[in-house]
């Protein structure tokens, strides 16, 4: 139960992209066609768990006993950069189809914000490690859901007829909007 | 280069958020309010002045290959300070800013000053275009806020001028996305016309 709260909460009702803001420059950036937002998902879904455990075990076993707790911002940096390089190097060793659908995105994801933000909520949370991995699971399957939502949005949106001014990334940030307006409909469902 | 034209390139005709769409993230969490987008700006604005001096200095020093960690690790050191001096002096705003504090660490516009110029330029040239960029970033994110707060709450910086209740959804989520991207669009104008 505690679990299904953690997944229905974020993905639903505090959606990562559209009620915390965080993975914005991916949402608006790749978001123009359905496959490129597929694949970036599964880019996110892949590095943001593995970070997510990584900062967790570092954060627990490293800063709190060391009373160090202050350096996490740099500590959690440099790992999940690094991260991302490894998970780049072995993913093109061991799986090179997956390595052609997700490899263009994987450098993009060391300045998403929702990775490390995921790492640090994790941790302000007081989340136990298999807490944490539902988490990141489920804000993963949150963003995946915003980005599939809002780039079928936006290939309608090419076909319509928008005033001059608007066109491109204001009406996309309009969009963007009501799309969260509709996902305030979940509040208080949890 | 002329300085001054170094310094006012930020306001309008390269605004981070207007035109250049970086940081985008911050902008939109924390702008609820005037007072809280203004803070943003000032601590984005000191990690952005401080990393672009130090990026500037060391530049020779440091091998190519290894030079993004290198700029990450100074960003998150001056980061670190922010927090620390926040949490101290300005504890309600440490909590209203929440965990985009620390994420200033992977906000695209710091880590692209540094990259695209501050490692290429002097260090008067770097210190003036990190001041300049951070306050045209600070300049966007009051104005949002100061017109979400205005529609939203009938008040600016907390002074009520508007009696009764406002239009709630301005401060709420999707009041971010759609003022944002009406603002946006009144930019592409003015920079058509200066």
């Amino acid at each position: 139960m505690e679990y299904f709260i953690i997944i229905v909460s974020a993905i639903f009702v505090s959606n990562i992209v559209l009620a915390q803001f965080l993975g914005i420059c991916p949402f608006l950036g790749v978001s123009n066609k359905v496959d490129t937002a597929v694949g970036m998902s599964g880019a996110v879904l892949f590095v943001m768990t593995i970070a997510t455990v990584v900062t967790w075990f570092i954060y627990n076993y490293i800063l709190a006993p060391l009373q160090i707790t202050f350096l996490q911002t740099i500590s959690f940096i440099l790992v999940i950069a690094s991260l991302v390089q490894m998970v780049e190097i072995m993913l093109k060793k061991i799986s090179p189809p997956l390595y052609q659908a997700l490899g263009i995105f994987l450098p993009l994801i060391t300045t998403n914000c929702a990775v490390m933000g995921v790492a640090l909520l994790t941790i302000g949370k007081d989340y136990n490690l298999l807490e944490g991995v539902v988490f990141a699971i489920a804000n993963a399957a949150g963003f995946g859901l915003a980005m599939t939502l809002f780039a079928g949005l936006r290939e309608h949106m090419d076909l319509m007829e928008v005033p001059k001014g608007m066109r491109g990334v204001p009406i996309a940030l309009v969009a963007a909007g009501i799309l969260a307006l509709a996902f305030m409909g979940f509040a208080g469902m949890v | 280069m002329n300085q001054w034209v170094n310094f006012t390139k930020g306001f309008i005709k390269e605004n981070p958020v207007f035109t250049l769409l970086l940081g985008l993230c911050p902008t939109l969490a924390v702008t609820s309010s005037a007072f809280n987008g203004f803070g943003m700006g000032i601590a984005t604005t000191f990690v952005l002045m401080c990393s672009n001096m130090v990026v500037s200095l060391v530049k020779n020093y440091i091998p190519n290959k290894v030079r993004i960690p290198s700029f990450i690790v100074i960003i998150a050191s001056f980061v670190t300070i922010v927090e620390l001096v926040m949490q101290a002096y300005a504890p309600s705003l440490f909590k209203a800013l929440g965990i985009f504090i620390p994420l200033i660490v992977v906000n695209c516009l710091v880590l692209g000053r540094a990259e695209g110029f501050a490692s290429k330029q002097s260090f008067l040239s770097s210190l003036i275009d990190g001041l300049g960029m951070g306050l045209g970033f600070t300049f966007a994110l009051t104005l949002l806020g100061s017109i979400r707060e205005m529609l939203g709450a009938g008040s600016i910086f907390g002074f009520k001028f508007i009696p009764g209740d406002a239009i709630l959804v301005f401060i709420l989520q999707p009041g971010a996305f759609i003022v944002l991207g009406y603002l946006i669009a009144m930019f592409n104008r003015l920079k058509k016309s200066a």
